[in-house]
């Protein structure tokens, strides 16, 4: 493994991959996620705020370091539905007047928009200033970032600091740098916009019990990205194990494989998840105490879910590797490596694993996005992720009953397809540059 | 002489790569007459396929493109048609037949269809006028029962019968030239002797002109009129047929006459060009074989050399056409063996049998075996070179394998050393394995692409533990290198960086790294052209002597067998029909299949005779090998006898012994 990647030839092919500004591009916000994710999975208990000397007691909700920054960012909490970038309140409820007497009529939120309150600058104006701040905020950053950029490169060759900027800007370097910063620009103008604008308003609105949708969509990326890798890593060894033995063994080995899997994958997959998820249900019901917290429960299940989904999604790797090494064991080095008795293991592990590694790059990016998609799915009826867990498909499985509602409440929706259309997108084109330079048919 | 029915002008055909614009093709210009076939000759990469393409305008755009010249047919100039008037003469004026007939046929439409397409696609025939047409070219290209061929697909026919289904396919739109692009390269010499002379008669029947595209020059000498050799890009002689073969002008080409192996030059190493071929990507400035020429002169670096009106029909683009080695030069550098190493490596084998199962139907039942060995007995002394000669199917590769053990056998002994292997486990085995090594057939696919050369041949060292540690065998990875011609450095490459013969040297040096005493070769030099081979022959024999290797040569190449070997065995279907020294049974083969597959080698020094005895028929399927003598279908002097019973090992003196009932 170690030496296929030190290859050369898997370095240029790489090198490939980064030429292209699509893959740069998605590259980057993939990065975006993936440190998002991070942020929220580095967890944490606060201190109690009034102790006596001896021991500390921990309050019991668990905090992740992305929930910290967000509850300093984004507003706090409605009582119900407001849509994006509301001053009032959805619905209308009875208004007790100073003077007394009631009216019907939309409420003011309490934190969207709340800033305004005594002045007299009208909502529009108010977000157009601030979007336009923004973007120029953006605008310093990025050329901020492109001179650091610059100067990193120049330390290489000779010219100076505006010569290799300006290469930068006009695309030639070989590297798309320019594509990545344009991409870095937008995250920034987006990151802004959140603390500009987000402070202040519900981008996204507020839901049912008045939480902000933003927040959620941004804590159900964990979610996302965790299903993706975490189940990838459980099923790549099996299928790796698996396709590899079966291919180069052959016979009753074969056999046995083959009929393993192909029982597994005639066995509908949602049944089996269904199963296991209601087995796990009942089983966390009975050990109750098992499972302290919230944050833990959701992570259980989670982890539960990845499993579930390892097991039932290797059998199309172990397929494709099968059919590959049944090909490879006949080339002639492989048998000029037998006949120097050199051993099964080393033949699997020198000869067959770093000759098959582009298939399994190349699943492993595509069956990514497959996974974020599955777990809306799941969770829409019901047996994905635990209900109290942020995800996209969670919020999906909410807006069931808000689509129904007259005026529909179409943000949840909207918010969490966007989110998990940048993701499933960004990963997806990243994956199309990674077969295009890795799979050889295709040149 | 007539005006010339194609005539190519100077013609260029560039292709864009990643190192600059590579000139495939570049100024090339002959002229082709009626009823006449015309051979380009040249080795890999020179052009000469492109050439082809460039007539038919299907060089690969946007990578290659023509840059200049005029492709006249009739007066007409094919380059500046466009690209649907192009479309009425490929196929109707120019027909082509390639290489691979396997891959140029659709594999799920009936060959019938295949060839009533291109009817439909020139003439507008009624349905029964189009059936009755394709039964007559099937008919034509000499296939046996053309009624039930015409509903038959591609994988049910044999590689002969799909290339005389191409020639059909070409001739359906009653070209007025045909261009064949090693049209018998992938096939046996048998088939090749079939198919050439149905290319010439039908050229006689039809009057239609022919670009014979090939490597062979036995080939050439077979069937070709006049003759164009190709070297980098661009053409070097241009000569009749007789004047070619009796008066060799330029000195690539008689470099390429040297090169051959032949019986003549056992003694002495080939003859070879030094260097490789130039780039095509610079402008030549001088002569473009100069770097590798014997005879070369400031004259030849400063200036291109022009064409030499040598006779009336006979042209070189060389300065000093004239000049020829020395007879004396030739024989100072005789192969002088030490004959000390010889020492107790006797390999013998005895009713050596590999069976196949079939197996069919939901269970996997055995239906039947694929008798791919059936019982072969052999005997290779230390240091000498034994021959495994036969047909593509008859089981040659798999008794180098089933020696070998990666193949266990069915049935049968293989003693090595006085101990059968067959009877050893896979762990009992291991360590005996450096005595025993392959050479594989194709040096692409024999090395891991993902290893470095020094890795490569590392491995060996590593699982047999030799050298004690790693500075030792770094040291002998470099003297290896050395030895097979490479630069040391060249360990810490990729094989994919090097050229076929070089990757076929590091094969060489791969087996070499254990030490070992035998070493089976399968067609080592198949996929090399004929200098490089040469390269590669004299390798294998110098290592021979210094080493005392013995060889199971494993080929089809009978002029390579001429050269190298000290006994030859012929297969047919699974079994050795004749056996003996390479000197007696060249010269006086008794089995008919040897005498039929020797007559259907093309040789140089012969005077060509078409009707000569040709092998008819294909070779039958080794699951189910006709009764009796295998060969009887397709020999002349079948008797009931034959029909009955296999025959018995017939002694035709000490060293010659032969399995046929006319000699029993």
């Amino acid at each position: 493994m170690q030496q296929a990647l030190s290859n050369p030839h898997t370095r240029a092919k790489w090198r490939l991959v980064f030429a292209r500004p699509i893959a740069m591009a998605s590259a980057t916000l993939l990065l975006l996620f993936v440190s998002v994710a991070l942020l929220d999975s580095i967890h944490f208990r606060l201190a109690m705020p009034f102790q006596d000397k001896g021991e500390v007691e921990f309050q019991n909700e668990v905090k992740s370091v992305l929930d910290v920054v967000l509850v300093r960012i984004l507003p706090a909490a409605e009582t119900t539905y407001s849509a994006p970038l509301a001053q009032y309140s959805f619905s209308k409820e009875t208004i007790r007047l100073e003077d007394g007497s009631t009216i019907r009529s939309y409420p003011r939120l309490q934190h969207g928009g709340a800033h305004l309150i005594g002045s007299r600058k009208p909502r529009a104006q108010d977000i157009a200033e601030r979007l336009l701040l923004s973007v120029f905020e953006a605008v310093i950053c990025s050329g901020i970032l492109l001179l650091l950029l610059a100067a990193l490169i120049k330390s290489e060759r000779q010219e100076s600091i505006s010569i290799r900027a300006k290469e930068i800007l006009v695309g030639t370097t070989t590297v798309p740098w320019r594509a990545s910063l344009i991409v870095v620009f937008f995250i920034m103008v987006l990151v802004f916009v959140i603390i500009n604008l987000g402070s202040v308003y519900h981008l996204f609105g507020t839901d049912k019990v008045g939480a902000d949708v933003l927040y959620q969509a941004i804590k159900s990326i964990r979610t996302g990205i965790t299903i993706g890798t975490v189940t990838t890593l459980i099923m790549l060894p099996v299928a790796l194990a698996l396709g590899m033995s079966a291919g180069y063994f052959g016979g009753r080995t074969d056999d046995i494989i083959q009929y393993f899997y192909t029982t597994l994958s005639s066995i509908p997959g949602v049944l089996l998840i269904a199963s296991a998820s209601l087995m796990l249900d009942l089983y966390m019901e009975q050990y109750e105490e098992l499972f302290r917290s919230i944050a833990q429960r959701q992570d259980v299940r989670l982890l539960a879910l990845c499993f579930i989904l390892g097991i039932t999604s290797w059998t199309g790797l172990c397929r494709l590797l099968r059919a590959e090494v049944l090909k490879l064991k006949e080339m002639d080095y492989v048998q000029a490596a037998h006949a120097f008795g050199v051993s099964q293991v080393l033949i699997l592990l020198r000869h067959l694993l770093p000759n098959i590694m582009h298939i399994v790059l190349i699943t492993i990016v595509l069956d990514f996005s497959g996974l974020v998609l599955a777990e809306a799915v799941l969770s829409y009826i019901g047996i994905g992720v635990d209900p109290t867990m942020e995800s996209w498909g969670n919020m999906i499985n909410r807006a069931r009953l808000e689509m129904a509602r007259d005026p529909m409440v179409w943000w949840s929706l909207a918010t969490a397809f966007f989110f998990m259309l940048t993701l499933v997108l960004s990963a997806n084109l990243f994956a199309d540059a990674v077969r295009d330079a890795f799979d050889p048919r295709s040149h | 002489m007539n005006n010339p029915l194609l005539t190519i002008n100077n013609l260029s055909t560039w292709f864009q790569t990643a190192q600059g614009e590579a000139r495939a093709v570049d100024g090339v210009s002959f002229a082709l007459h009626r009823g006449e076939t015309f051979a380009l000759l040249g080795e890999s990469g020179c052009g000469k396929s492109i050439t082809a393409l460039s007539v038919m305008r299907l060089v690969p755009e946007p990578a290659g493109r023509i840059v200049s010249g005029e492709v006249l047919l009739h007066e007409q100039n094919l380059l500046s048609l466009t690209e649907r008037e192009m479309q009425s003469i490929r196929g109707r004026k120019i027909g082509m037949i390639f290489q691979e007939p396997q891959s140029s046929l659709n594999p799920v439409m009936s060959v019938g269809k295949q060839i009533k397409e291109v009817l439909d696609l020139h003439f507008s025939l009624s349905k029964v006028q189009a059936k009755r047409r394709t039964l007559e070219l099937l008919d034509l290209v000499r296939i046996p029962d053309p009624d039930r061929r015409y509903r038959e697909y591609p994988h049910q026919l044999s590689g002969g019968m799909k290339q005389r289904i191409m020639i059909a396919m070409a001739l359906a739109g009653e070209p007025e030239i045909l261009i064949a692009d090693e049209p018998t390269t992938a096939l046996d010499v048998t088939t090749q002797a079939q198919i050439l002379s149905l290319l010439k008669q039908l050229q006689q029947e039809t009057g239609m002109a022919m670009l014979l595209i090939t490597h062979d020059l036995g080939v050439v000498a077979q069937v070709a009129d006049r003759v164009a050799v190709m070297y980098a890009g661009h053409l070097v002689e241009l000569a009749g047929q007789q004047d070619f073969f009796t008066q060799v002008a330029h000195p690539y080409t008689k470099k390429l006459f040297a090169s051959l192996p032949t019986d003549v030059k056992r003694d002495r190493p080939l003859e070879i060009i030094r260097g490789s071929v130039p780039s095509l990507t610079q402008s030549f400035a001088g002569c473009r074989f100069a770097n590798r020429c014997d005879f070369v002169q400031a004259k030849c670096e400063a200036s291109e050399p022009p064409w030499q009106q040598l006779s009336s029909d006979h042209q070189a683009r060389c300065f000093f056409p004239e000049l020829r080695q020395p007879e004396g030069q030739k024989d100072s550098s005789l192969i002088v063996g030490t004959e000390s190493n010889t020492q107790g490596v006797k390999l013998e084998i005895k009713n050596l049998q590999v069976h196949f199962p079939i197996h069919q139907g939901l269970m996997k039942r055995t239906a039947g075996y694929v008798y791919a060995v059936d019982g072969i007995d052999l005997t290779l002394e230390a240091g000498k070179t034994l021959a495994l000669v036969g047909e593509s199917g008859c089981g040659k590769t798999t008794v180098g394998k089933a020696i070998l053990q990666l193949l266990r056998p069915t049935a049968g002994e293989v003693n090595f050393n006085g101990q059968d292997l067959t009877q050893l486990s896979q762990s009992q085995l291991r360590p005996m394995r450096r005595d025993f090594q392959f050479i594989f057939q194709d040096p692409y696919s024999s090395m891991n692409p993902r290893m470095l050369v020094e890795d490569i041949l590392l491995e060996g060292m590593l699982a047999q533990n030799i050298g004690d540690n790693a500075r030792q065998r770094a040291a002998r990875v470099k003297t290896l290198l050395e030895r097979v011609g490479l630069p040391a450095q060249a360990g810490s490459r990729y094989a994919h960086e090097f050229s076929g013969g070089q990757r076929q040297r590091i094969c060489i040096a791969r087996a070499l790294a254990v030490e070992p005493k035998l070493i089976v070769c399968d067609e080592p030099t198949s996929a090399l052209d004929v200098s490089v081979q040469a390269q590669i022959l004299n390798l294998l024999k110098e290592l021979q002597l210094e080493h005392g290797l013995s060889y199971l040569f494993i080929t089809h190449n009978i002029s390579v067998v001429e050269y190298l070997a000290d006994e030859v065995a012929v297969m047919y279907l699974g079994r050795i029909v004749e056996q003996g020294s390479v000197r007696e049974l060249l010269d006086s083969p008794k089995h008919p299949y040897t005498i039929a597959l020797l007559a259907a080698v093309p040789k140089i020094e012969e005077e060509r005779s078409m009707m000569k005895l040709q092998l008819g028929g294909e070779i039958p399927s080794p699951s189910n090998p006709p009764q009796g003598c295998h060969f009887h279908p397709r020999c002349a002097h079948a008797t009931e006898q034959c029909r009955q019973t296999y025959p018995a090992t017939t002694r035709i003196s000490d060293s010659h012994e032969v399995r046929c009932h006319l000699f029993g």
